[in-house]
This record gives structure tokens, C-alpha cells and sequence, in this order.
């Protein structure tokens, strides 16, 4: 490569850009804005083919159902009738009840490992969550079955009926499998990710910050919690942001523990279903092409989902950056 | 390096030849999970034999495997549930329907206090499954169990998340013992259930059904049989109560044998006969009509003269109940129809 771009450079008297060009290609610079410009273009593409297909894929449901998709509430492969509101509800209430336990404890697990922990102790345990954060989630739903359900038929369940049972959340029949169990098992899936990220955004925290709130006379968890963490929240919403993002597409360990209802009901002991698990469980024995089309509109939906849900993320970060206390 | 590379060609040259020699034929096929342990087993069996002859069979599922199949992209289909006359009439081609092996489908149960085997009428199973038998003392459930104490307390009910052909015969079989079942619910592979959980696999099944306490689902025959679950038994067409069992099953087979129809496509649930059990079914392979390429046709009709005669000998090693012999030599005379 570089005998040849000198073999150009020796050659007729070349115009100052050109030489300027084969310098930068003789350096690899511009080289490594192509490969990296054509890598990044290929994400676009793969995205707006995925988009396209879906979309192209999905006109039979579209066309048939229009607008009202989002709103029925029935899904009956054999009189081809089909609604996403049961999936959309279930995905949306599993993935709220999965970032309500998974946000306090994530933050408190960073926080101590940040902060708190020996540096020794803080690796070695950060080592660990991120190979919780590799485990298959066949692994964490086969757990969920064998202990999260019967732990929430026998012991939580009625523990909470006992306490909030006056709240509809706690009402109706629980059979351990739900919304509950489904959120449960979703957030000790995320906890992992909410950890790994809040502590390395954590641990960038500047030092002279902490200082600072000392010699102010704060005490240790005062510097921490009022100057150390309102400085690193745009990174922990983004590690929220991406539990969530998670939460929503999990498929595996959801279909193992939600019950596989298309219900839409207040009580978090109810089965449900969501998307990414009905289109798991449904695509690959339904012949109808309606069938198969509406499949792919809910992936369409949860795709667009997810999108608005990425976009408000996008919105609310830039929003608490505009409150100050984070400079970059 | 010169000596190397024409060793290097010498060698290319005598693979070339020796694969020209053998002349293999790839054939693709994708379909049913239900059958595929027989399938494999079949097709391994087959391959050892005929060494020039591959079939490589996805079990992706009988959706799948008709789907597959209409687009062109496998050689053959395979499914639990007859095609429709609608994906007929969608089909570029005529398609062959031979049935292979027997499955059935149980109910498995787990009720406080209740050890011995339940017997089930088709009253029971829809009731139960419609939401209207909500107790496992409910008169109907009782009448059939004399002697049995079944507590008075609700029925958690069980079904398949995914879509299955397991559904697909429990469902077949509701419809034809129930007009409720037929208007509200129908029979698919899937279907919008009016009330349970839903689990993935038998072994969902089976898992939640042992976790739950007064719960019931229903299983394949053979997960069962392999397994070691109990399963209670379900009263025939004519009124016996009987348990699933190859024998059994096979009876359902030749009782619905004499009516056969020419294309085979025959639901055999709450088939005629004394020894009959009610929930079972045929699988099929799918096979187009026309085959252009001779070397494939030829190879797709021996497969399926050795699966009808000595394929049928390993059935009961793999728990499938064998086709009776009045289906098996319909389905010989049948082959000739691949053209």
C-alpha cells in the first residue's frame, strides 16, 4: 500500500488536495474514516431493512386491522382475529415492575461498590455481575420457574395480600405465575447491567468532588449521595435505560413465568403475555398468512415501542444535563 | 512447492471422481417437532443403508413445514394437522398427504389428596377447558369417579403457550365432543384459549402441572410414556372408559382405517371401536405430486416404501404407535401417484 500511494506521489505534479489525500492514506487516516464510516452505515442499513421488512411483511394485518390493533383486546388464531393491547400492556407492566425492584437495588449495589468497598473486593465482585450479565436467559427463567413461582404462590403472594390487599394490584388469584413472578425474574436480570455501568460511571467521578464536599464539612455519605451521584446520573439513567431495553425484549425467561395469557388485568398476580413472548411462542406454527402478518405487526409495534421508549431516555438525559450538576 | 501442489490436485481430482461415483442426493424437508425423534432415527437409518442418499429434516414445526413447503424451499413438508383446503388451493402444486406414525395426547393432573388414575368423559375435558367445570368436585368430573374424594376446590387449568400440533389434536378432539367448543374456541394449533395458563413444551406443561396443586394439562403420549407421568384415561366413542397406550392408539387408526379417505387427510379423535383412544392422531409427511428431478423422486419413493415396511419396526422403540396394515398397504398403492 504504501509503495504505492509514493509511486503516485512521485508521479506528474499532483494537486495540493490529492497530495494532501495520499499523505493522510499513507498515515491510515483515511482508511480508518472509510472502514469506520462503511461499519457504521451498515448498522443504518441493517435497521432500515429491519424496519422495511417488518413493515412490508405486516401490510395483511395492517390493511386488515388498522389502528384498532392497538386497541383489541382479543387474539384468536382460528376466527383470525388479532389485537396487540393484551402484549403491549403485558410488556409495558412487566418491564415497570422489573426497573421499580431493579432500580434501588442496582444503584445501592454500585453505590456501595463505587464508594464503599475496599478497590479489592469492589473488582472482584464487578467481575462477577458482568458474567451474571452473560448467563442465557434459558438459565434465568428454568430459576424463576423452580423458585421464583413457587416462592411467590407460597410465600410472597399471599405476604402482600396480607399487607396491600386493599390495592387492586394485590387482588385475584395467584397461581405464581404472572406479571409479579415475570417482573421479578426480568429484574434480576437487569440488576446485573444497572450495577456494572452505575459503577464504572461512578468511579469517574472526579476526586476533587468528593474532596470538596468533605472539606465542607459533609460527611461521607452526604458527599455521596449529594454531590458523587447527582454528577454521574446521566450515565446511571443510561444504564436504567439500558435494563430497560432488556426488560422490554426479553423473550425466554419471560414465556417460562408470565403464564401465556392474553390478559389485561390490575392484579399483578394475573398470567399475562408480551410481545417478544407470543411472537416466540406463535411464529413458528402459525400457517394462516393473516396469522404470520400479524406476528410480524407486533414486532413492528415493539420495535416502534422501544424507539419511543429510547427517545423519551434521549429526552430526559439532556433535560438533567440542562439542570446542571454534570458538566459533560 | 511445485511437488506439493500437484499432490495437492491429484488429490482434488481423485475426491471429484469419487463423489461423481457415489452421486449423493441432498434432500431437504422441514416440518413437525412431534415426529422427529422417529424421524431422525428413520432418516439415519435410511442414510446408513442407502449411503447416497441424505435427507436433512428441520424440525421447525408443521406451520413451518407447510409454509416451507408452499414456497419452494424444501423438497418435502411434514405436519401434525392435515392442510387446510385453503392452503391446498394456495399451493403451485398438488400435494401428497402419507401418514408415518400415531401420537396422542393425555390429560395429566395433579389434585390434593387424589392419587389414583381419573377417568374423564369429553363432557369433562370441554367443561373443564371452556371454564364452565370450574371445581374439581363438579358432578361431572364425580360421576365418572366412584369412589374417588376430589376436593371442592378451583381447577387451575393448563395448556401450550406455543403453537403445536399437540394442541392441534387436543383442540380437534374438544370440537368434535363439544358444539360449545367448536363455535367458541374451534381446533388449531393455537387457539384463543378461554381460560388458563399457558407453558411452553410438554415439559412446561408437565413442570407447572406437578407444581400447581389443582391443576390439569395435557401432554404428548409419549413425553409421558418417557417420562414416567401419570395420565388419566378418556371415554371412547362408544362410551369406554380407556388409556392411552400404543395399542391403543393404533386401534383409533384401524377403527377410522375402513372410512380413509383417498388423500388421507382424516382426523381419527374420538375414533370408532371398542379399544379406541379418543385423542389421538395421524402425522404426515407432505409431499408434492410432481417431482422434476427423477434421481429425487426416486429416492423420496424408496424412502417411503422402506418407512411403510421396515421403517414401522423401530415405532416401538421411540414409543410411536405402528399405522395399521389396512393404512399401510392404502398408502403403498399411493406412492405411485409421485410423478
Amino acid at each position: 500500500m504504501s509503495s504505492a500511494a509514493t509511486a503516485i506521489s512521485h508521479g506528474a505534479p499532483p494537486e495540493a488536495g490529492l497530495r494532501a489525500f495520499v499523505r493522510r492514506l499513507k498515515h491510515g487516516d483515511e482508511i480508518a474514516h472509510l472502514i469506520t464510516l462503511v461499519f457504521a452505515s451498515g448498522i443504518l442499513l441493517v435497521t432500515s431493512l429491519l424496519v422495511y421488512e417488518l413493515w412490508i411483511n405486516s401490510h395483511l394485518s395492517r390493511t386488515k386491522f388498522g389502528w384498532m390493533f392497538f386497541w383489541t383486546r382479543v387474539w384468536d388464531p382460528v376466527f383470525d382475529n388479532y389485537g396487540a393491547a393484551p402484549f403491549i400492556y403485558g410488556t409495558l407492566i412487566t418491564s415497570a415492575v422489573a426497573l421499580v425492584i431493579a432500580l434501588p437495588l442496582g444503584l445501592a449495589g454500585a453505590i456501595f461498590l463505587a464508594e464503599l468497598a475496599p478497590r479489592k473486593l469492589s473488582d472482584s465482585v464487578a467481575f462477577l455481575i458482568d458474567l451474571l450479565a452473560a448467563v442465557p436467559s434459558v438459565i434465568y427463567g428454568v430459576l424463576g420457574i423452580f423458585i421464583v413461582v413457587p416462592f411467590v404462590r407460597s410465600t410472597l403472594g399471599p405476604a402482600l395480600k396480607a399487607a396491600f390487599g386493599y390495592l387492586p394490584p394485590f387482588q385475584g388469584p395467584n397461581y405464581g405465575v404472572g406479571f409479579l413472578t415475570a417482573g421479578i425474574v426480568l429484574a434480576i436480570m437487569v440488576v446485573p447491567f444497572i450495577i456494572s455501568v452505575s459503577r464504572e460511571v461512578l468511579l469517574t467521578v472526579p476526586r476533587d468532588q468528593r474532596e470538596a464536599a468533605l472539606a465542607l464539612g459533609a460527611t461521607r455519605w452526604e458527599s455521596t449521595w449529594k454531590v458523587v451521584v447527582p454528577w454521574a446520573r446521566t450515565g446511571i439513567l443510561g444504564s436504567v435505560f439500558l435494563a430497560l431495553a432488556r426488560a422490554l425484549g426479553e423473550t425466554m425467561a419471560v414465556t417460562m413465568v408470565i403464564g401465556n395469557a392474553p390478559n389485561i388485568s390490575a392484579s399483578l398476580f394475573s398470567s399475562g403475555d408480551t410481545m417478544a413472548s407470543v411472537i416466540a411462542n406463535q411464529f413458528t406454527e402459525a400457517t394462516g398468512d393473516l396469522f404470520v402478518s400479524a406476528l410480524i405487526e407486533l414486532g413492528l409495534v415493539l420495535f416502534l415501542i422501544t424507539f419511543i421508549l429510547n427517545g423519551l431516555a434521549r429526552i430526559l438525559i439532556v433535560a438533567t444535563q440542562r439542570g446542571g450538576g454534570h458538566p459533560s | 512447492m511445485k511437488k506439493s501442489f500437484a499432490i495437492l490436485f491429484v488429490l482434488l481430482g481423485l475426491a471429484i471422481t469419487a463423489g461423481a461415483q457415489s452421486n449423493p442426493v441432498l434432500i431437504n424437508a422441514a416440518g413437525a417437532t412431534f415426529p422427529y425423534p422417529i424421524y431422525s432415527k428413520w432418516f439415519d437409518v435410511y442414510h446408513n443403508q442407502h449411503p447416497e442418499i441424505q435427507i436433512n429434516y428441520q424440525s421447525q414445526g408443521s406451520g413451518a413445514g407447510i409454509r416451507q413447503l408452499l414456497a419452494g424451499t424444501v423438497d418435502f413438508g411434514a405436519s401434525d394437522g392435515p392442510m387446510s383446503d385453503d392452503q391446498l388451493a394456495q399451493a403451485k402444486f398438488k400435494i401428497l398427504h402419507f401418514p408415518t406414525v400415531l401420537g396422542a395426547v393425555v390429560p395429566t393432573y395433579n389434585i390434593s389428596g387424589v392419587t389414583g388414575e381419573l377417568n374423564f368423559t369429553p363432557k369433562a375435558l370441554a367443561g373443564i377447558y371452556l371454564g364452565t367445570i370450574t371445581k374439581w368436585n363438579d358432578p361431572e368430573i364425580a360421576k365418572s369417579n366412584p369412589g374417588v374424594k376430589l376436593p371442592d376446590d378451583d381447577i387451575v387449568v393448563v395448556h401450550r403457550s406455543e403453537g403445536s400440533g399437540t394442541t392441534y389434536i387436543w383442540t380437534d378432539f374438544l370440537s368434535k365432543v363439544s358444539d360449545d367448543w367448536k363455535n367458541k374456541v374451534g381446533k388449531n394449533t393455537s387457539v384463543n384459549w378461554p381460560v388458563g395458563l399457558g407453558q411452553k413444551g410438554n415439559e412446561g406443561v408437565t413442570g407447572l402441572v406437578k407444581q400447581t396443586p389443582n391443576s390439569i394439562g395435557y401432554i404428548e403420549l409419549i413425553y409421558a410414556i418417557q417420562n414416567n407421568i401419570p395420565y388419566g384415561k378418556v371415554q371412547n366413542a362408544i362410551g369406554k372408559f380407556v388409556k392411552a397406550d400404543l395399542a391403543s392408539v393404533t386401534a383409533a387408526a384401524a377403527g377410522a382405517a375402513n372410512e380413509m379417505p383417498d388423500d388421507f387427510r382424516v382426523s381419527i379423535t374420538n375414533a370408532p371401536g371398542p379399544t379406541a383412544y379418543p385423542i389421538s392422531s395421524f402425522t404426515w409427511l407432505l409431499i408434492p405430486a410432481q417431482i422434476q428431478d427423477s434421481v429425487k423422486r426416486d429416492a423420496i419413493k424408496g424412502f417411503l416404501k422402506w418407512m411403510l415396511a421396515d421403517g414401522q419396526g423401530f415405532n416401538e422403540g421411540l414409543s410411536y404407535a405402528r399405522l395399521p396394515k389396512p393404512v399401510i398397504a392404502k398408502e403403498m398403492k399411493a406412492i405411485s401417484l409421485i410423478q
